[in-house]
């Protein structure tokens, strides 16, 4: 008998703030509101401070939607390498700075408005070797826009101590009076603490719905979560996302609770690790398809926007477990100082994703241990052309798992360029690595 | 019992027709042309004669290669990691690494003790390390297959080739040619490069003893003895079949399993 699946019940509100999220900041300056611009991995709670009528627009989450509507990325794509830029860069920091290029802007649904919305001021973080110099040219390309880039790369969680929190949080001090600067406005302690408290609460919020995916079967495909993840990357220090990812957390846990799937037919779990292809999201549904096959999660899923206990203090091994609110490890914000080195803490010591930009030993033990911990059979790797940073020790990862009994597929491709997906020979290695495990097709 | 196993690769299609023994009862390659459904039609009935058969008294056809789909006529399909790998614990189980060189297409394959696959690699989006490559540097310096592998065993010292892609290589190749470098050393440099690249791809495996290579690249003396010397390990070609036959056996022993 097969498994009992349905749609979500709250697809709809999610997609909903997408939508209002991306004609949010097309507006903004209708209504005399502040837009900002920057890496969905910045402080978001520290531009809240500037008013409840900020709207920021991140720029992954923009590039992956540019490369999922294929054509659009396509001119995007070739605008941009029109100006000059090589083809080995960021696929996402190429899709946003051609759409900028164009002076197209992107809606959630693929509608195209014109001119692309310049913001008020760039606002990002610094820690691969793309992220700060995106905002520097985007701020080229619009004619010049205000940027700030917070320097984050202080080693990982585990061996956080006092000093490297409170070099982040000087810049964090230096960027409020900056930003009254640029925008002229008088900033609000009171909506930084707010704000702080929610990027907190959404954040720990999708690790226990991450969590929640261990059950057999899983209750969600990790198609879905590209959907739900990117909350924590568009504003995750909204009270909106807050709510959301309750409403989240509570529907996940009745369908484990109820026995519902996310596949009819569960018959192969596995993990993955890199950003997805954006322009080639059938890859899951071949899987799913034909072999039964569910991704339970990855790296990039859960990393990005959850919070997570990590590395333990030993350094030895990854806990994937949800890391504390403010209120469950009993620290009070009551000022700007407290409020940003909770968030400068909280971000070093629990964002997954920035744990093994440090250490490829940090990957192996966080990918070995998701493997076990959501009972997967197996991890396909995506060899991503579009990420150096996510890209760095893959194969190294790999071999790791391989040598610990994993069974591991990789195939080639780029998060957000469709010219590098060859979907042929993707679902060639698939079909391979299915049979060489005696993985038989479904009928 | 009497199956047939037929290869459509993009540059030859290949047959095997097998017994339930596992006896090769007959084989044919050829070119696989513009038409693969007619082709491949034509070679299995070619090897069909040859065993003596008639087409009915086969029970099953498995195809693979990436011209698996345009073979009307197949019962089942088999890809061709699979299938290399069956044929390659076939012609030589005591083979633990497979590597592979077709004409657009390399791949290294890790076998374990009972011939399963353990683990795979593959190239991707590149002719670089694969025969299409060899024909278009042959066509360049204006010899047979068979000279050019013999050429590089000439050569009397090694020189590097820079590039990494098909059309900057040919480019380099005349750029030698017009600076009076000899073929043979040219010829060494490309077997060289070639060798560096499919490496490359089986080196994200373990690669163990003893290296089996097959496909149409294990044909060329050159290539052999400079895989060899990259890898520091001898490399084995099938010793009682063409090289580039192998997939096609595996994909006949898959239909013995399955008829069984």
């Amino acid at each position: 008998m097969g498994v009992k699946v349905r749609p979500f019940e709250c697809w709809d509100d999610f997609k909903k703030y997408r939508m209002e999220y991306y004609r949010n900041y097309l507006e903004a300056k209708e209504n005399g509101s502040i837009r900002w611009a920057g890496s969905a991995w910045a402080f978001d709670p520290v531009p809240a401070g500037l008013g409840e009528d900020v709207y920021p627009l991140t720029g992954e989450p923009y590039g992956a939607t540019a490369a999922f509507f294929r054509d659009f990325s396509m001119r995007a794509l070739e605008t941009i390498e029109r100006k000059g830029a090589a083809r080995d860069l960021c696929g996402y920091m190429r899709n946003y700075w051609g759409s900028v290029a164009m002076d197209k802007y992107l809606l959630a649904d693929g509608a195209e408005i014109e001119p692309f919305p310049k913001p008020d001021f760039n606002f990002t973080i610094h820690i691969c070797c793309t992220h700060a110099k995106w905002y520097h040219y985007a701020a080229e390309l619009e004619g010049g826009v205000p940027t700030y880039a917070v320097d984050i790369s202080v080693g990982p969680g585990y061996l956080l101590n006092d000093k490297k929190i409170e070099y982040v949080v000087r810049q964090l001090e230096d960027a409020i009076q900056w930003m009254e600067k640029v925008t002229g406005r008088e900033y609000d302690d009171e909506l930084l603490i707010r704000a702080v408290e929610n990027e907190a609460r959404s954040m720990t919020l999708w690790s226990k719905i991450c969590k929640l995916n261990q059950n057999t079967p899983a209750p969600m495909e990790e198609k879905s979560m590209f959907s739900f993840y990117v909350m924590t990357l568009l504003r995750r220090s909204d009270e909106k996302i807050v709510k959301l990812y309750e409403k989240l957390y509570k529907e996940v846990e009745s369908r484990v609770k109820r026995g519902i799937g996310a596949l009819t037919q569960e018959q192969f779990r596995f993990v993955t690790d890199n950003p997805p292809p954006w322009p080639f999201l059938k890859v899951y549904r071949y899987l799913e398809e034909n072999y039964g096959a569910v991704s339970v999660g990855s790296i990039y899923t859960f990393g990005l926007g959850a919070a997570w206990l990590g590395m333990d203090e030993k350094g030895e091994n990854w806990i994937w477990e949800p890391a504390p609110t403010p209120e469950e490890a009993g620290y009070e914000i009551h000022d700007r100082r407290s409020a940003l080195w909770w968030t400068a803490m909280f971000n070093l010591k629990y964002r997954a994703s920035w744990q093994h930009e440090y250490s490829h030993w940090i990957r192996k033990q966080e990918t070995y241990q998701m493997v076990k911990d959501w009972k997967a059979d197996a991890i396909i790797m995506h060899l991503n052309r579009g990420c150096e940073l996510w890209n760095m020790s893959t194969l190294e990862v790999r071999d790791y798992l391989v040598r610990n009994g994993v069974s591991v597929a990789t195939y080639e491709g780029n998060m957000a360029d469709p010219r590098e997906f060859d979907e042929a020979r993707t679902f060639n290695v698939i079909d391979s690595f299915m049979q060489s495990l005696g993985i038989e097709k479904l009928t | 019992m009497v199956v047939a196993g037929i290869d459509v690769g993009s540059k030859m299609a290949k047959v095997v027709i097998m017994d339930g023994d596992r006896n090769i009862l007959s084989y044919v390659m050829a070119r696989t042309g513009t038409d693969h459904g007619k082709t491949s039609e034509e070679v299995l009935n070619e090897a069909l004669e040859k065993a003596g058969l008639k087409r009915e008294d086969l029970e099953k056809i498995v195809a693979t290669g990436f011209g698996k789909i345009s073979v009307p006529f197949a019962d089942d399909e088999v890809t061709q990691v699979i299938a290399a790998g069956k044929g390659a614990y076939f012609v030589r189980p005591s083979a633990r690494t497979v590597i592979e060189v077709g004409a657009e297409e390399s791949r290294a394959i890790s076998l374990d003790e009972n011939g399963n696959v353990k683990d795979f690699a593959l190239a991707d989006k590149c002719a670089a390390g694969a025969g299409s490559f060899v024909d278009a540097m042959i066509r360049y310096l204006e010899v047979t297959p068979e000279e050019f592998g013999q050429l590089a065993l000439k050569a009397t010292r090694a020189i590097p080739m820079n590039a990494q892609c098909v059309v900057f290589a040919e480019s380099e190749v005349v750029s030698l040619l017009h600076s009076n470098v000899p073929k043979a050393e040219i010829s060494r440099a490309i077997h060289d490069a070639i060798a560096d690249r499919v490496i490359a791809i089986a080196r994200r495996l373990d690669i163990r003893d003893d290296v089996l290579l097959i496909g149409g690249l294990a044909n060329d003396i050159g290539f052999i003895e400079s895989m060899k010397r990259e890898l520091g390990k001898d490399v084995y070609v099938p010793e009682d079949y063409p090289p580039e036959l192998v997939p096609a056996i595996g994909a006949a022993l898959s239909a013995v399993q399955g008829v069984r």
